[in-house]
């Protein structure tokens, strides 16, 4: 069989951007979270809200670090395998990508230093200062990139003109219809994972006995933010599905797994859709539910798949599968939110090793539900690459073979295979040094990495270098 | 609004974000490409440590070039990297390898001898697939329609590997006179000493590049003998410049070697510029064949005009912040 480079192609982005999109979900919730203990630091100047917030710059720093060296990949991804696409829309989409650039990545960069290393070169204020512009930032560059990316899904103010993108009204393209969800959606996500991460981490140290009244205040305060995070994302999720049904039907009858357009659809939670049959086996449904779910009316119409040519019908059971398992996590998510809620009576929130435990594994959930989330969205919208207007192997760089996209795909893996491996352990190792004696670190470090001071070894943990 | 070209506008500052990029990051690379060479693990320390607040903001103008083309001259963003897609994925590769290792090193002792591999490996590949693009740059790309149609090594002639050795010769003389301007005592020294091989091998190869350029390219020959006689003062200035770095370490300056070094990268690009001007994508295409819509490069051009300046200024500011001379055991971190 040949190499086919468009599926090689799609395997790659899809690996490099899940890749990517793990740090700058996890950075976007702990910017802000840093930002607020500098902030209750600065109002109350007790010092506990210091020792945490230095702790959490340190954990921020490290995965900043990994979001910026696989971004500097996803720059020339969309040039190396997918010319034609960006020759194509690179009016609106070159642009908006530059915007990023010149309002989010230089104000990151530029207030990052301050933030990991001007503790004590800058007064407080100014530090709370700097904190607040890398979370701003963060949010920024958010915007540009979903703005992008949402109008892959749902182009508007735009004419295509000799199979090129004209931007006829920026606002209609920047704000277009599936960007306010995707973006709620997304900032939502970006909350959740850094507060089940702070909350895990700081259950691992109450299990520990380690640092017990900062952690408890840490644990305390995000688990009010779940609360009200959690359920919320439910609730925006389900808005965006509603979007989703207004602009690509074809992407909700995989979601569902709905093959006939067909009033009163069952709401399946477990089936194997199969596109050669055109339908599923072993389906397990609820009666009505989708249909009430996405159109508020038991009787509601659900399309179907079928109504789709073959060949334009996207991988159904990725879709389908992804879906379940987000929704699946993000349900837990509330569950974990009540419980905690529950638990606070007599303080026992900080006391149930059974609870804590959970929370502990809790940390990798919003990481596969956004992982989930984007499998969704994107192999929803298969095969278009810009729905309605340019298929994914129009899209394909002519001059790409088989055999360097196998090469550059491999390549991709090994690399951050290795990257990855280190990042963790070192992360685990920060966490495991803990933040009784971080005080006297923090005079002078000035990398982001470096704020660190733990050794990478184990046998040696106070090393410096 | 009709009567500016936006396109030149455009031209200039990816061309401005180019030579920022390779001035800035140019030095920091260099040091990897010198690090093996270290007398002591003292001085990598030092080296490493004398660029660590900066080297960060230094590669946020390779993305700022990659993401401006793409926006102003969509046509060379989608030529160039399907021509050089195998030369571009070693590049990210390197860097990603010694941005890691930046990072890495000072918290490791016993994997410390691999992160050192991997800071001078990563900076040395990178640098190379840099010089390479530069030769493949020169030679021109084979099209169809508007289309790379060109193979996956076409990249890599005896030409282009020789510019990716000259880019390697020349990021190590910015990344020496940087040392001898940030260092003291024998780290210095040895800078200091390297400085004559490496400014020699630099001009070696420039000059074997400068005679064999002209045979490659119809319209290069044309541009240097041609009649526009004004810009043979492109590549005297840089001689004068590699002249005065000579007699600047002689003398036993600190800062100057630095600065002239730059002169002669900054005379050096010109001079390539000069080479192809008005084209972008070589021998066919100029750069208002691959200007994208005009009302998206004033869309962008609104937007950059205003902060670029402000991003200059923080820079500026950094490299404020951390002036003066990196001692032993003194470091950064
Ligand atoms: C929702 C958020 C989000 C998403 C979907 C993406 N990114 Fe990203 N990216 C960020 C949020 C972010 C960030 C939070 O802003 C990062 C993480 C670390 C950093 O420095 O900024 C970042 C870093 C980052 C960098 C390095 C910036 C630097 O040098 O400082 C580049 C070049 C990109 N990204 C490019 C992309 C591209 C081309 C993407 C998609 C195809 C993409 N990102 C998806
Ligand atoms: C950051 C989180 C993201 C994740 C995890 C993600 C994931 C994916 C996945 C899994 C695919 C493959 C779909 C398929 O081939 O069936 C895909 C395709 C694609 N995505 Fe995303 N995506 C993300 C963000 C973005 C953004 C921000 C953009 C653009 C601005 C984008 C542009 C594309 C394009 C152009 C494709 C088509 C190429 C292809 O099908 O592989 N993605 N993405
Ligand atoms: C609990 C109920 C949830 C519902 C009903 C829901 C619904 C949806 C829907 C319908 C989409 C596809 C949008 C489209 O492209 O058409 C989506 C995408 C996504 N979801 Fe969820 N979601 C839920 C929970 C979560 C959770 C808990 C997370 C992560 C913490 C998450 C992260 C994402 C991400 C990252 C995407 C892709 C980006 C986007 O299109 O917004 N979701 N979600």
């Amino acid at each position: 069989m040949e190499l086919d480079p468009l599926i090689l192609s799609r395997i790659q982005f899809a690996f490099v951007v899940a890749f990517h999109a793990i740090f700058p979900v996890f950075t976007i919730g702990l910017a802000s979270y840093v930002a607020l203990l500098q902030g209750l630091f600065v109002a109350t100047r007790n010092p506990l809200w210091e020792r945490l917030s230095i702790f959490w710059t340190k954990a921020f720093a490290v995965v900043f670090g990994m979001g910026v060296v696989s971004g500097i990949v996803m720059a020339f991804q969309f040039g190396t395998n997918w010319s034609n696409f960006s020759q194509a829309a690179s009016n609106f989409i070159g642009p908006l990508l530059s915007y990023e650039v010149v309002t989010a990545f230089f104000l990151e960069a530029g207030f990052l230093g301050v933030l990991l290393f001007g503790r004590h070169k800058v007064p407080a204020g100014l530090h709370l200062f700097a904190a607040i512009m890398v979370a701003v930032g963060t949010f920024i560059s958010a915007f540009w990139i979903l703005a992008s990316n949402s109008w892959l899904h749902t182009p508007d103010g735009i004419e295509f003109r000799g199979g090129h993108v004209f931007v006829t009204s920026w606002i209609d393209a920047i704000f277009n219809p599936s960007f306010p969800y995707r973006f709620a959606h997304m900032a939502l996500a970006s909350f959740l994972t850094g507060g089940f991460v702070v909350c895990g981490v700081s259950a691992w140290y109450l299990v520990r006995g380690r640092e017990v009244e900062a952690n408890r205040k840490a644990l305390s305060m995000t688990m009010w933010l779940l609360l009200v995070a959690a359920p919320l994302q439910a609730f925006v999720g389900d808005e965006h599905g509603l979007n989703t049904l207004e602009h690509q039907p074809t992407k909700i009858a995989a979601i569902e797994g709905n093959w006939e357009t067909q009033s009163g659809a069952p709401l399946l939670l477990f089936a194997i859709p199969d596109r050669g049959i055109q339908g599923n086996h072993f389906e397990i449904g609820i009666p009505k539910v989708a249909s009430l779910i996405l159109t508020h009316d038991p009787a509601g119409t659900i399309p179907g798949l079928r109504d789709t040519p073959v060949d334009e019908q996207p991988p159904v059971w990725i879709t389908f599968f992804s879906f379940r398992i987000m929704v699946g996590l993000g349900l837990l998510m509330i569950a974990f939110a009540i419980a905690g809620l529950l638990l606070r009576p007599r303080g026992r929130l900080y006391t149930s090793r059974l609870y804590l435990r959970g929370l502990q594994f809790m940390t990798v959930a919003p990481f596969i539900a956004v992982i989930a989330g984007w499998f969704v969205t994107e192999t929803g919208r298969a095969p278009w690459i810009i729905y309605g207007h340019m298929t994914q192997a129009q899209g394909l760089t002519p001059s790409l073979t088989g055999g360097m996209a196998l090469f550059t795909l491999l390549g991709y893996m090994a690399v951050y295979a290795v990257i990855f491996v280190a990042g963790i352990y070192y992360l685990t190792r920060v966490v495991d040094h803990g933040m009784e004696d971080q005080i006297d670190e923090i005079e002078r470090p000035m990398r982001p990495l470096s704020t660190t001071h733990v050794s990478f070894d184990k046998e040696n943990p106070t090393s410096r270098g | 609004m009709a009567n500016i070209d936006l396109s030149i506008i455009w031209a200039i500052i990816i061309a401005f974000s180019i030579i920022m990029y390779v001035l800035m990051d140019g030095f920091d690379l260099g040091l990897g490409i010198l690090f093996p060479f270290a007398p002591d693990e003292d001085s990598r320390d030092v080296m490493m440590n004398s660029v660590a607040p900066i080297w960060d903001g230094n590669e946020t103008w390779l993305v700022l070039g990659g993401a401006g083309l793409l926006a102003a001259f969509p046509l060379v963003y989608t030529i160039l990297l399907p021509a050089l897609y195998i030369g571009v994925f070693l590049m990210l590769a390197g860097l990603i390898f010694r941005g890691v290792a930046f990072e890495f090193r000072f918290k490791s002792s016993r994997h410390k001898r691999w992160w050192n591999l991997s800071f001078a490996g990563g900076s040395a590949v990178a640098t190379f697939a840099q010089g390479c693009v530069v030769g493949a740059y020169i030679q021109g790309f084979v099209t169809e329609g508007r289309v790379y149609a060109g193979g996956a090594l076409d990249w890599l002639t005896p030409f282009s590997v020789l510019t990716g050795f000259g880019m390697m010769a020349g990021y190590a003389l910015l990344g020496a006179t940087w040392l001898v301007m940030k260092s003291e005592g024998h780290i210095n020294q040895w800078a200091r000493r390297l400085i004559p091989g490496l400014l020699f091998g630099v001009l070696a190869i420039f000059a074997v590049v400068g005679v064999w350029t002209p045979f490659i390219d119809d319209g290069v020959r044309e541009r240097w003998f041609g009649h526009i006689q004004i810009i043979w003062i492109l590549p005297a200035l840089a001689l004068a410049c590699a002249f005065g770095i000579y007699r600047s370490i002689k003398a036993g300056r600190e800062v100057m070697p630095f600065l002239l070094t730059m002169g002669m990268f900054v005379f050096t690009y010109l001079g390539l510029l000069v080479s192809r001007w008005p084209y972008v994508v070589p021998p066919k295409f100029t750069l208002w064949d691959a200007a994208s819509a005009p009302e998206s490069q004033l869309f962008l051009l609104i937007g950059v005009l205003f902060v670029i300046p402000i991003i200059l200024t923080y820079t500026a500011w950094s490299y404020w912040v951390f002036r003066g001379k990196v001692r032993v055991g003194e470091g950064y971190h």
